[in-house]
């Protein structure tokens, strides 16, 4: 079990001449769901477009450094849905099989998608078009997109941000279920979204931003906010994040 | 609906002030006829109108599909191959600020008296539209969708199928719409510089010899004939491009 799904070995970035990280050095533990948390700005999603082979993009995003992983074996999760306006909820989550039928066995893809509907209560809804959907239900088929494009490592990007309160829970408790053995590196500047789903949580910060803490959690998830050891980390991660926005 | 009734009353109110001023003034009908003479006219004149609206109508569908066609190929071409973009994209500029009234006669001698002209003039009018706003939503698929496609290995003829094109629908029917307004006028002006039919020559004929109400029946006319293909096409386009 020496398998590494990705690996970064002194990663720079900067971003119109502004370094957002230097020299970051970081490995991702498989079949976990790690969290990468940390304030807004700090280029959390730099960080995972990069890994994506996404960025850099034009003259004004520059990288060095190597990021170890096999692109063909990632997905990517947005925190906007990206969902496609003219296909139904049912043809957006099979959309790997529109753009890259020659990796996938139809068959199986639509039994397992029909399976992950029911499961996300999305049955009824497969061939309603994106803009029929509430924000809640169109996030759940960007879900299921992701999973359906079946890959070993899923990045997600504040894929929860966007939605209000209450339905953000249902999503965590969702995607906590589906998720479960997987290898997901999650980007968010929730802390409560970290411990809630987080099975290690890594806090970057700074400027250029640095990995500066790193908290392995082995219960079960989701976890309730009220465990008295999620609220423990709470204040301690609290602490953590502060610390570089106030000193 | 509530827009036709707006229209609707407002042209009948126009009519009115119309009509008042012709009987106020009393004018003579080979200055401004009043719109109860030009209906009348309309009547008396409907089987000339008529047989003259064939060529016109004709022209005008020729013209807005083919128009659309090529339109759709050079944005197409220009999309996917980038030396044809940049060749292609300062002769649509220049096209579009070549009058038509000017280089109407040219066509008329080149492509000759009848319907060729007309659809040429009406094509060199709506191409750059089409190619533009089709060539513009090619060019701005959200950065996101790309990403999509990207991470899950799509093809770039893929990625331009499934996502590019249809994302850039919504453009195409705007240009097709600003078309669908213009056409009619394309193939009016190939009449008027240069043919023996069509309700362009017939309201150029009218005027020449002094029918003037023989003149607005035909632009009556004209004007219903634009403004419901006008509104079939919109209508059209709804439905097809949903999203």
């Amino acid at each position: 079990m020496n398998y590494t799904p990705i690996q970064l070995e002194n990663v720079s970035f900067s971003y119109h001449e502004t370094l957002l990280f230097d020299h970051l050095n970081f490995t991702l533990t498989p079949n976990k769901i790690t969290c990468l948390l940390g304030p807004s700005g700090v280029g959390k999603s730099s960080l995972l477009r990069l890994i994506a082979k996404l960025a850099p993009v034009g003259k004004e995003e520059k990288s060095s450094g190597i990021v170890h992983t096999d692109t063909s074996q990632i997905t990517y999760m947005a925190q906007d849905d990206l969902l496609l306006p003219w296909l139904s909820a049912m043809d957006n989550a099979l959309l790997i099989a529109e753009l890259n039928p020659a990796q996938c066995d139809l068959k199986n893809l639509v039994r397992n998608a029909k399976d992950l509907f029911s499961k996300m209560g999305l049955r009824g809804s497969e061939n309603k078009l994106p803009k029929q959907l509430s924000g809640g239900m169109r996030q759940r088929v960007a879900l299921a997109r992701t999973l359906l494009t079946d890959r070993s490592i899923i990045l997600m990007d504040e894929p929860f941000s966007g939605l209000d309160a209450l339905t953000r829970l249902e999503m965590q408790t969702l995607s906590a279920k589906l998720l479960k053995d997987r290898t997901v590196l999650l980007v968010t500047h929730d802390l409560f979204e970290a411990l809630r789903l987080g099975q290690e949580i890594y806090i970057l910060s700074g400027h250029p931003a640095k990995i500066t803490y790193r908290l392995i959690l082995d219960s079960p998830i989701p976890r309730d906010l009220a465990d008295p050891e999620v609220i423990h980390h709470q204040a301690e991660i609290f602490h953590a994040l502060a610390k570089d926005k106030f000193l | 609906m509530k827009l036709l009734l707006r229209g609707i009353i407002v042209f009948i109110f126009l009519l009115l002030i119309w009509q008042a001023i012709v009987s106020f003034f009393r004018l003579p009908s080979y200055i401004l006829p009043g719109p109860l003479q030009v209906f009348n006219t309309l009547y008396i004149q409907a089987d000339l109108i008529g047989h003259e609206s064939i060529p016109t109508v004709i022209e005008t569908f020729l013209g807005l599909l083919l128009g659309i066609l090529l339109g759709c190929l050079a944005a197409f071409g220009m999309a996917f191959f980038k030396p044809l973009a940049w060749g292609l994209s300062p002769i649509l500029l220049v096209s579009q600020a070549i009058p038509t009234f000017a280089i109407a006669p040219l066509l008329v001698i080149w492509l000759g008296y009848g319907l060729a002209s007309k659809v040429m003039t009406t094509i060199i009018m709506l191409f750059f539209p089409i190619t533009n706003a089709f060539y513009d939503g090619l060019h701005r698929t959200e950065q996101g969708w790309l990403d999509l496609a990207k991470t899950m290995n799509a093809s770039r003829f893929k990625t331009f199928w499934h996502i590019r094109i249809p994302a850039a629908l919504p453009h195409l029917a705007s240009g097709i719409r600003i078309a669908t307004a213009i056409a009619p006028i394309g193939a009016v002006i190939g009449e008027w510089v240069g043919s023996s039919r069509g309700l362009g020559f017939l309201m150029l004929n009218a005027n020449g010899h002094m029918q003037i109400d023989l003149m607005f029946a035909a632009l009556f006319v004209l004007i219903t004939f634009s403004l419901s293909l006008y509104f079939i096409v919109d209508y059209l386009l709804k439905k097809i491009i949903y999203w």
